[in-house]
């Protein structure tokens, strides 16, 4: 039966999820994009609401199951507090899901109680390369067989969190099979070397790191999933249901502040949303903010489903980067002036939200 | 209650009915209609009518004998409207022209079931539950000097006591299905008129006239870009005189206003996401013939390549198929809310506003990409394109559309947002 209601206990989380992001990231978005980031208390008390845990199936040890459109509902949530903080939070998710999904036995042994407490585990996943023709089916990373080794190369970008990271899950294509592979990388690795902070034009508050590997070499157990490997396009999936969600926060965070903006804001003797040019406007936000909000549940739903969502997330990421790009633009120009001062919001929507089309990997459901 | 996409396999199954009908009845005659205006799909309206008289006897049915409490069923979700929704798509994927010449109440239908009384209901509403020959409703609210201002509409109602009858005068234009309903078939149309021309919108009330009402001529029917096998028509009101009766709604809601404008709001909730529906229909038929044709010349269309990796063409199909789903899934949303018995006054304004949107650029964008087939009439795109035009504009044009919306979300009312 079609219904479009949460669930009691999603609509609980949800709303545990709305507190903190109105609370705790909006309340200081603003200087935390200026400067340094956010608050490492700040982002481990999202941590503590528990996304990743729940997440993680009983049977895996966990407290829940996994759910994508449990995922894109909190992802639109925490985006609409700050994308930075949304990706911050959500990071450790880029190691625990595929390795709750696809892991080993004794790699899901190993890794998973980590993700079950009070700290996150400093854990992220690189997928995304730099040069402008990115494609996470052709990755230029390469994975060599040598033996009961592989060795890795090539250069990863935008890795979050990768500074602080004691293990991550690198992507690679296999330079035999032309396959792609996860591989669990730890710190230490003789080859691997983290670079500084990304100068970026968005996700200022977001610590991300381009990522080197230089022949790292790592035993053949360290292979995602092991000799089966992973279901790496549902991987791809996941990733893109959770960037459109998020795109569906950030536009929406823009949307309902110029939204309130316009009926305060004065010109002609009259609130400038009783004008029909700014009032179409928002009409046209709100319409692309709930078709994309419907697109990424659809996408998520058929995940849950167990069916082949290659298609459906793909489009919904395609809508959701568009819609956002147009809703955070539009943001900015009600706001006119004010809108491109940094003081406001609104352009850090639209810087934001510009990065949806690159953003390949970054977050995963 | 949990997020869900599915549609329930019965639901489905009529769905694919649907477009066998479509298949056979419509398809092939598709081309032969719009070539020749006001011919009538006589195939179609035979195979389909006992269809439609059947399910307008079974809602009858249930209104005349209203289920005990003993045999009362579970509170279900409806899936009265997500049927109609699927039925209307896969009819206009047939052919949208066609598909508005369905035998039925229609809109005069939705308007009655929307503010009628139960009375009113049985009493007017037969007419589509029996019968060997099919009957048409219809709805007239638009004239010369009012479209988009409902508000402005000159048409007279006055209440002669002593025949305790209605006194009728005015001009409706644009009136879908205005003859099958008033020349051709045992028919009604639902008039909007004002019983009070200084009360403005508050004074508007809907009426019932009935085929054969003397005072009531069709004076022309429109010869148009789209959609020609449905007929568009002019009535002339001159001094029709109607039962005192026929006006829809209670004596309650007579007074209150509540059958008046309120009344044909509540009438375009129910009516614009299956405005919507028949949009989806034409986006639907264009996509599947663009990929088709696309697909014989060799070329598919991925569905997980990088923007660089693809052709123009695939950008462009890539982005019809999200704009429809898009318009599908902001219907599908207003349809399941009226199925819950829900407000969808928002919702229906903004699926409405974005179909007629998507599906005219989806069909011009297929005339286009098909190049000089596409703008062939070998070829049914080009038709497609003139029958989606007309989604954007009845049942409230995509502008006003927008101002509902825009209305809502900024708890405006028509006075402080024009
Ligand atoms: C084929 C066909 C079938 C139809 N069937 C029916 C039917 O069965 N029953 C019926 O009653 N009517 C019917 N109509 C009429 C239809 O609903 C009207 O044509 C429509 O509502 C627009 O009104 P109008 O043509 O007078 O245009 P206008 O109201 O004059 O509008 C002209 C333009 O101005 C814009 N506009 C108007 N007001 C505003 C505003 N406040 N803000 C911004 N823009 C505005 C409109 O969007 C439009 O672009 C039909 C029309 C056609 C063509």
């Amino acid at each position: 039966m079609v219904s479009f209601t949460p669930t009691e206990e999603q609509q609980q989380l949800l709303d545990t999820v709305k507190r903190y992001a109105a609370n705790d990231i909006r309340s200081i978005a603003h200087e935390s994009d200026e400067g340094g980031g956010f608050p490492a208390s700040t982002i481990d008390k999202g941590w503590q609401i528990g996304l990743v845990p729940t997440a993680i199936p009983e049977e895996q040890g966990g407290l829940g199951e996994m759910s994508a459109l449990t995922g894109a509902l909190a992802a639109e949530e925490l985006a609409f507090g700050d994308l930075s903080a949304a990706l911050a939070v959500m990071a450790p998710a880029l190691f625990a899901y595929p390795i709750s999904l696809y892991g080993t036995t004794e790699q899901r042994e190993v890794w998973l109680p980590h993700f079950l407490e009070e700290k996150a585990p400093k854990a992220t996943a690189a997928l995304l390369e730099p040069g402008i023709f990115f494609d996470a089916h052709d990755l230029k990373t390469t994975a060599t067989p040598e033996g009961d080794k592989v060795r890795l190369n090539g250069v990863k970008a935008c890795v979050p969190l990768a500074s602080d990271a004691e293990i991550m899950l690198v992507y690679a294509r296999n330079s035999e099979t032309g396959a792609m592979d996860g591989f669990l990388v730890g710190r230490g690795a003789e080859g691997l070397e983290i670079e500084g902070d990304e100068k970026l034009m968005g996700l200022r508050a977001l610590s991300t790191s381009r990522v080197k590997l230089n022949d790292v070499r790592v035993d053949v157990p360290c292979r995602l999933g092991g000799a089966e490997g992973c279901d790496y396009q549902a991987v791809l999936n996941r990733g893109r249901v959770a960037l459109a969600a998020l795109a569906v926060g950030v536009a929406r965070a823009s949307f309902e502040y110029a939204r309130d903006y316009a009926k305060e804001r004065q010109a002609f003797g009259a609130p400038i949303a009783t004008k029909q040019a700014i009032a179409f406007m928002l009409a046209e936000a709100a319409i692309e903010v709930d078709a994309a909000r419907l697109m990424v549940w659809e996408a998520a739903w058929q995940l849950d489903q167990g069916k082949d969502a290659t298609k459906a997330a793909y489009l919904a990421r395609q809508y959701a980067e568009k819609a956002a790009l147009t809703v955070t633009d539009s943001g900015v120009q009600v706001l006119g002036g004010y809108g491109f001062i940094r003081e406001y919001p609104a352009e850090r929507w639209l810087r934001n939200a510009r990065g949806f089309t690159a953003f390949e990997g970054l977050a995963i459901v | 209650m949990t997020i869900s996409f599915e549609i329930p396999e019965h639901v489905q199954q009529q769905a694919d009915m649907a477009k066998m009908a479509a298949e056979f009845f419509m398809r092939p005659v598709s081309r032969e209609l719009d070539e020749n205006e006001h011919q009538r799909p006589d195939m179609f309206v035979q195979n389909i009518w006992p269809v439609m008289r059947d399910m307008q006897k079974k809602t009858l049915d249930k209104l005349a004998a209203p289920p005990t409490e003993g045999e009362k069923k579970p509170e279900r979700q409806s899936t009265q409207n997500l049927r109609l929704m699927l039925m209307i798509e896969m009819l206009s994927w047939g052919d949208a022209g066609i598909y508005l010449c369905l035998p039925g109440g229609a809109l005069g239908g939705a308007a009655i079931e929307a503010v009628g009384t139960p009375e009113q209901k049985i009493r007017f509403l037969q007419r589509f539950a029996e019968g060997e020959i099919p009957a048409w409703g219809a709805m007239a609210m638009t004239e010369p000097g009012a479209g988009s201002d409902t508000s402005a509409i000159q048409t007279t109602a006055v209440l002669d006591k002593e025949a305790n009858q209605w006194v009728l005068n005015g001009e409706k234009i644009f009136c879908t299905n205005g003859k099958l309903a008033l020349d051709e078939s045992n028919g009604l149309v639902v008039v909007w008129a004002s019983i009070d021309r200084s009360a403005g919108r508050a004074g508007m009330r809907p009426f019932v006239v009935e085929a054969g009402t003397p005072g009531v001529k069709v004076t022309k029917t429109e010869i148009k870009h789209g959609i020609r096998a449905s007929d568009t028509a002019s009535i002339v009101l001159d001094n029709a005189r109607i039962p005192a009766d026929n006006i829809l709604g209670s004596p309650e809601v007579q007074r209150e206003g509540g059958g008046g404008f309120k009344g044909a709001m509540a009438t375009f909730d129910a009516t614009r996401p299956l405005v919507s529906a028949s949009a989806l229909g034409i986006g639907r038929a264009s996509l599947e013939f663009v990929k088709e044709k696309l697909a014989e010349e060799g070329v598919e269309i991925p569905y997980n390549l990088p923007y660089h990796k693809l052709t123009a063409i695939q950008r462009d199909v890539l982005e019809m198929e999200a704009q429809f789903k898009a318009a599908y899934l902001l219907t599908l949303r207003a349809i399941t809310l009226l199925d819950q018995r829900q407000p969808n006054n928002l919702e229906s304004a903004m699926c409405k506003a974005k179909a007629g949107k998507v599906v005219t650029q989806i069909s011009q964008k297929a005339v286009e990409l098909l190049g000089p087939m596409g703008y062939s009439r070998e070829w049914l795109a080009e038709k497609w394109m003139r029958d989606a035009k007309i989604n954007d504009i009845f049942e409230g044009t995509g502008q006003i559309n927008t101002l509902i919306v825009a209305r809502r979300i900024l708890g405006y009312s028509s006075k402080e947002l024009g």
